[in-house]
């Protein structure tokens, strides 16, 4: 799987969680880009993530996440 | 809704939340509004947020008060002024495991241990206490679900060292509580989680991440599980299951391949497989879940299969045994109708897709869950909580004997060519009094369950239902009906509020009356209520007197009817004119008001049931 292929596959996932279908990712994309996205959200995102690409996202890497782009490089780096 | 029938997709529930709420509430009307509030040991964000669905699908729309983060003791016990604000109408305690805040030692002996659980159980007791001193509304404790891991292996549970052993102490407390307690109820959280998987459910990841007592995907089964509950204690349980018989209570089909070549009994697995469902089906009637049958048969087919020898349901287990080739939603309408239950009270269950979506689309309300295969009709009717039980009154445990003895005196009726002949025979006897402290519960569950013959449709908690019994300001009644047939139990409520015609103004606009200001000589009828099971029995009649009487013993000479209209009391708005009522006044919003004043010679109008 590709980069591109995860950013459009993690786009529908956000559009889904916020319910809101004008929403477009990119790597820098934060939690401060979008409005409803606070962190009790975060962990509803996170398990829908997981389950669209059949992955599990450690501690450590909930923990150190900074963005959307590093959010996609763990998933790569699990499911390649 | 589909998407929140058992068994669903909690992944799609979780991530499409909002979207189904909005369907929800788009789609939804006639919700009844209640006040929930949730006190969490934990974090409790997204079972709110899931809870909600299921909740609108019950048609319960909740507002939510939600403790902040692990204050469920501390909001209680310090009074907070926003939860008192909130008066809620249903308290929800989120506690698990994690909240227990000691364990015994390796070292502590058994006196010891006995003062731990009492401690730990004390902290629970005194917070129960206050809130039922506060509030006297429905409480909803979880139990504790057992730990992850087991130090003591396999003696967690025997030595009393065990966290296994102390919780269940703890829980075996608690529900002693429970069986005390009238209006408490536990939510069994121990056994969720071993459904669920414990290994899954305590993801410890959840709980140090997030404080989260359970993980993420298993909300949706706890938050349904949890509703369930709750729309029982609000009156919305399923009453009745209307079952098909080929393929669903016996393999094969009983025209075709005969009596005695069904696979029902011990012989085969598919026979054993069958016997255990019909046990399950037998001992949903025990717990007062009427049982009826639509099936495609010929009539005399359907009663030879039920009486398979090695069958468990039998033919008289049934109130009514629809076996024809009308279509399976026309059966279904007319079971409604015979019963006098709404379809939201029926489940439909049926091993056939096609039949199913005949139902689900020409019989809208009656459930009807996609129950696979025959190894699964248990789990997936069971899981699906239609008739949750929160407690057992004799009357559920009578139920299918009561609406049997309903058909029969229909039945008679036929025979009869006058219809007051034909109530004579009944040989009614009626007992109509003020409360009663044995009635509270069952009177309480009446007003939020019934619908159709009710004038004002108000719902209370049974704490409301004590309160009114000894508030000098009202008149309150209830009806219990008994005939040859049988005893039909408390059928009938009336609370009426001695006020002045001042009153009436707040009646007609559905605005609560402040307490009555003591002179009080008129009675205004805040709920007039009857079960559709002793309908044209002249009970209400019965009613109208004992409350004439009651009004002639205190001075009262002039009674205000109010009827508030509702998708389903259309059969209630003229009640008052039958009663002797006169429309003193219609609302642009179809609400009447009605006056009655007392004569000086009242006549009774009841005069088929003999009171007691």
């Amino acid at each position: 799987m590709g980069r591109d292929e995860v950013f459009v596959r993690l786009n529908e996932v956000f559009q889904d969680v916020f319910d809101d279908d004008s929403i477009v990712v990119t790597d820098a994309t934060t939690a401060d880009d979008i409005e409803e996205w606070d962190s009790l959200e975060h962990i509803n995102l996170l398990a829908a993530v997981e389950q669209e690409f059949g992955m599990k996202f450690n501690m450590g890497q909930v923990v150190s996440m900074k963005n959307v782009g590093e959010m996609a490089d763990i998933i790569l780096s699990q499911v390649g | 809704m589909k998407e929140l029938e058992y068994p669903f997709d909690s992944e799609y529930i979780l991530k499409k939340s909002k979207k189904i709420k909005r369907q929800l509430l788009e789609s939804g009307t006639g919700f009844l509004p209640k006040k929930i509030a949730v006190l969490g040991g934990s974090t409790t964000h997204d079972i709110v947020r899931v809870l909600e669905l299921f909740l609108l699908n019950y048609g319960i729309k909740p507002e939510f008060y939600e403790s902040e983060y692990a204050q469920y003791w501390q909001d209680v016990m310090f009074d907070n002024p926003e939860l008192v604000e909130f008066a809620p109408d249903l308290v929800y305690i989120h506690t698990s495991n994690r909240n227990i805040t000691r364990y015994p030692g390796i070292s502590d002996d058994s006196a010891q241990i006995e003062d731990m659980l009492e401690e730990q159980y004390g902290r629970f007791l005194s917070m129960w206490d206050k809130i039922a001193d506060k509030y006297h509304c429905p409480v909803i404790q979880n139990n504790f679900e057992y730990p992850f891991y087991r130090v003591l292996g396999n003696q967690e549970a025997v030595l009393r060292q065990g966290r296994i052993s102390f919780l269940n102490g703890m829980n075996e407390k608690f529900y002693q509580y429970a069986r005390e307690h009238e209006g408490f109820y536990i939510n069994d959280i121990n056994y969720m989680a071993a459904a669920y998987g414990i290994d899954k459910w305590s993801d410890p990841f959840y709980w140090h991440m997030y404080k989260y007592a359970m993980c993420m995907q298993a909300i949706p089964e706890f938050a349904h599980n949890l509703a369930n509950i709750i729309k029982a204690v609000f009156g919305k349980n399923r009453k009745s299951l209307v079952l098909d018989l080929d393929n669903t209570l016996w393999g094969g089909i009983v025209g075709d391949d005969g009596v005695e070549n069904l696979e029902i009994g011990q012989e085969t697995s598919l026979g054993q497989v069958y016997a255990e469902f019909q046990g399950y089906i037998k001992a949903q009637k025990d717990i007062g879940v009427m049982l009826n049958v639509d099936s495609k048969n010929e009539y005399e087919n359907a009663v030879a299969g039920l009486g398979h020898p090695d069958g468990v349901l039998k033919p008289e287990d049934f109130i009514l045994i629809k076996a024809n080739w009308e279509p399976k939603s026309q059966n279904i309408a007319e079971i409604a109708e015979e019963l006098n239950i709404l379809p939201e009270s029926l489940v439909f269950v049926d091993d056939n897709p096609a039949e199913r979506e005949i139902v689900a689309s020409q019989a809208p309300g009656v459930a009807v869950p996609a129950i696979g295969t025959p190894e699964q009709y248990i789990r997936i009717l069971d899981h699906s909580g239609f008739f949750e039980v929160t407690s057992l009154s004799d009357d559920d445990r009578k139920r299918n004997e009561m609406y049997k003895a309903n058909i029969e005196r229909k039945q008679q009726q036929q025979s009869f060519g006058d219809y007051r002949e034909y109530l004579l025979s009944l040989e009614m006897k009626g007992t109509i009094k003020p409360f009663e402290a044995i009635y509270m519960a069952r009177i309480a569950q009446l007003t939020n369950k019934s619908n159709q013959f009710n004038l004002t449709t108000r719902r209370y908690t049974q704490g409301d239902i004590e309160k009114f019994a000894l508030d000098g300001d009202y008149i309150t009644r209830y009806g219990k009906l008994e005939d040859k047939f049988g005893d039909n139990g408390v059928v009938s409520v009336v609370i009426g509020r001695k006020g002045s015609m001042e009153d009436v103004d707040s009646y007609r606009k559905k605005e609560a009356v402040s307490a009555a200001d003591g002179n009080g000589d008129v009675l205004h009828l805040e709920l007039w209520l009857m079960s559709c099971r002793v309908l044209k029995r002249e009970m209400e009649s019965a009613m109208m007197d004992s409350v004439v009487q009651a009004c002639q013993e205190c001075g009262i000479r002039t009674i205000m009817g109010y009827y508030y209209p509702t998708a389903k009391n259309g059969m209630v708005r003229e009640f008052y004119a039958g009663m002797g009522f006169t429309k003193v006044a219609e609302e642009p919003d179809k609400i009447t008001v009605w006056r009655f004043d007392i004569p000086e010679e009242y006549a009774k109008k009841n005069t088929v049931i003999e009171i007691l």
